[in-house]
């Protein structure tokens, strides 16, 4: 894509996701958060969070079906998003909402599942944020850094799970969440079946070593395709 | 010996220090509290269609008021559970148009002499008195409403219960096109309608139960349960069911919405208990609308002086 038009996506990715948290400053400054305004203000700062983790889950998924390269450069912007947003909500937990009840917190990430699964996809989460740099990829090497990125997967379930734990009976909004879910993960499975299929169809040619050299450049190109991306 | 007479002063509520306690001048007395509520009305306000509801006549009593400063009509009216409407505590204020109100009446029968279909013009005339009481909601907020109705025995005697009657079951109005949140949604319903919700007998004749009309000197907003709901100020909220149309005496423990639609999380008692958790949050603490800091949630609401004899030697871990 032409330098310009990816200039213009990144903006707007900007201004989207920040669109929320604009939205909450002006009411919190109008004092018009609805009753419950820690309530409302945390609910509303792990939704966006979802949202744009979801987003950057599903930019692959665009790329597999379409066969677009724009998704990908904006994976890593929608993934830090959705991280900025989510160290907010924890923090807005921690200072507002338990102002500091560092036992009473504790308790509850223990005893609490949907706490517990929260806490943890935001830990898993740190790791990915500290090696997105364009640095830290060259430094763990393209395979490496894509091991360590498949966490992303976990953060995504986690987080979705934290929100359908924490929805009382009743509340849909969750359900729909899981299904954006489960489609992009069928996408990412369905791909990497028929791609495990085409290279064991390559190992079963007559000839092992050219076999091998093809298995071996597909895997090149592949890695390369996806650094490029970045 | 030491941890007992705690517990008791903890049911008494005389574990709360001074300080929590609103200095009398800081509480609005009702009638500065109307003057400005007609301040209100008469400022261009575009969302206080509520102030056209009918004016409610009631006096004061002074056996139940609060030192706890009030919760504004606003968030009394703009924050509300009320899952007929919608699962979002916005929705009721936002879709409370459809609720018509009139004609209304409401079956009292079941294990009684009498029973007996009052009009609602006839509940309205029952002796109202207006009650200033807390409502701590199961999900850990809490508000101070002052209410208008009659207490619930002063219904039940016009009916002359049995002896057979060891339980009351309320029952919400059923009716997709007045209540839009009981319609049938794409992962089926919200609740398993009609929502309905029980006491004990005792608990039903208890002088805090209150058949309620009214809040604020009005007749009761929809999107508060109107025209005609209970109020049971020493339970979670959910207990207190709207929009009545229905009071059973029953010889059964009555089956109530919550508890059949999440069991483990809900039970038929829901006695508001800081020691004893609901399965996904703590219940020691709360946050009173619209304050940011959380405080510690009161045995039984602080009404444990009234009402904790009725549960003596029950573990309220297993009656939850």
């Amino acid at each position: 894509m032409a330098y310009r038009g990816r200039v213009v996506l990144k903006a707007a990715v900007w201004v989207a996701s920040l669109w929320p948290l604009g939205v909450l400053v002006r009411g919190w400054l109008a004092d018009d958060l609805t009753a419950n305004p820690i309530d409302y203000v945390t609910r509303t700062l792990g939704l966006t969070a979802l949202v744009l983790l979801l987003t950057s889950l599903g930019m692959t998924p665009l790329r597999i079906l379409f066969h677009w390269s724009w998704p990908i450069q904006l994976r890593r912007l929608l993934g830090l998003l959705a991280f900025f947003y989510i160290c907010v909500h924890f923090s807005v937990w921690i200072g507002l909402d338990h102002f500091f009840a560092w036992k009473r917190m504790g308790q509850d990430v223990l005893k609490r599942p949907f706490i517990t699964v929260g806490v943890l996809a935001l830990a898993l989460l740190i790791p990915l944020a500290i090696t997105s740099t364009q640095g830290m990829i060259k430094r763990l090497g393209g395979a490496r850094w894509r091991l360590l990125h498949r966490l992303v997967y976990v953060a995504g379930v986690l987080g979705v799970l934290h929100f359908l734990w924490l929805a009382k009976k009743g509340r849909t909004t969750p359900y729909y969440y899981a299904i954006v879910l489960g489609v992009l993960l069928a996408v990412r499975l369905w791909d990497w079946g028929r791609k495990r299929l085409a290279s064991k169809a390559l190992k079963h040619e007559p000839s092992p070593p050219l076999g091998e050299r093809v298995a071996v450049r597909a895997e090149t190109l592949a890695s390369s395709d996806e650094a490029r991306a970045e | 010996m030491l941890i007992k007479r705690d517990q008791d002063r903890k049911l008494r509520g005389e574990d709360i220090p001074a300080s929590e306690i609103t200095a009398e001048r800081l509480y609005l007395d009702r009638r500065a509290f109307i003057a400005g509520a007609a301040a209100l009305a008469l400022a261009p306000s575009p969302v206080r269609a509520e102030n056209h509801l009918a004016p409610l006549k009631a006096a004061k009593n002074p056996a139940f008021t609060l030192p706890d400063a009030l919760t504004s009509y606003k968030n009394v009216t703009s924050y509300n559970n009320f899952y007929e409407f919608g699962t979002n505590k916005e929705d009721p204020e936002r879709l409370q148009a459809s609720l018509k109100t009139r004609p209304w009446t409401v079956k009292v029968e079941g294990q009684c002499a009498k029973p007996k279909t009052f009009d609602i013009e006839e509940l309205l005339k029952f002796s109202l008195e207006e009650r200033v009481y807390r409502l701590r909601c199961v999900e850990a907020w809490s508000m101070v409403i002052p209410w208008i109705g009659f207490p619930l025995r002063d219904l039940l005697k016009r009916v002359e219960p049995t002896g057979q009657a060891k339980y009351v079951e309320f029952t919400t109005l059923v009716n997709p096109d007045m209540f839009p949140g009981q319609k049938r949604g794409f992962f089926g319903f919200a609740l398993d309608w009609p929502y309905t919700e029980g006491l004990r007998l005792d608990e039903a004749m208890h002088p805090l139960t209150l058949m309620t009309v009214g809040l604020y000197g009005q007749v009761l907003p929809n999107q508060n349960g109107a025209p005609f709901r209970v109020v049971i100020p020493w339970k979670y909220g959910f207990k207190s069911a709207k929009s009545l149309v229905k009071i059973r005496l029953t010889a059964e423990e009555p089956k109530t919405a919550w508890n059949k639609a999440a069991p483990s999380e809900y039970g038929f008692y829901s006695n508001v208990n800081p020691q004893v958790d609901h399965p996904r949050w703590s219940q020691a603490t709360e946050r009173r609308i619209p304050e940011v800091r959380r405080r510690e949630t009161l045995m039984f609401n602080g009404y444990g002086d009234q009402v904790a004899s009725m549960y003596t030697g029950m573990d309220l871990k297993k009656f939850y």
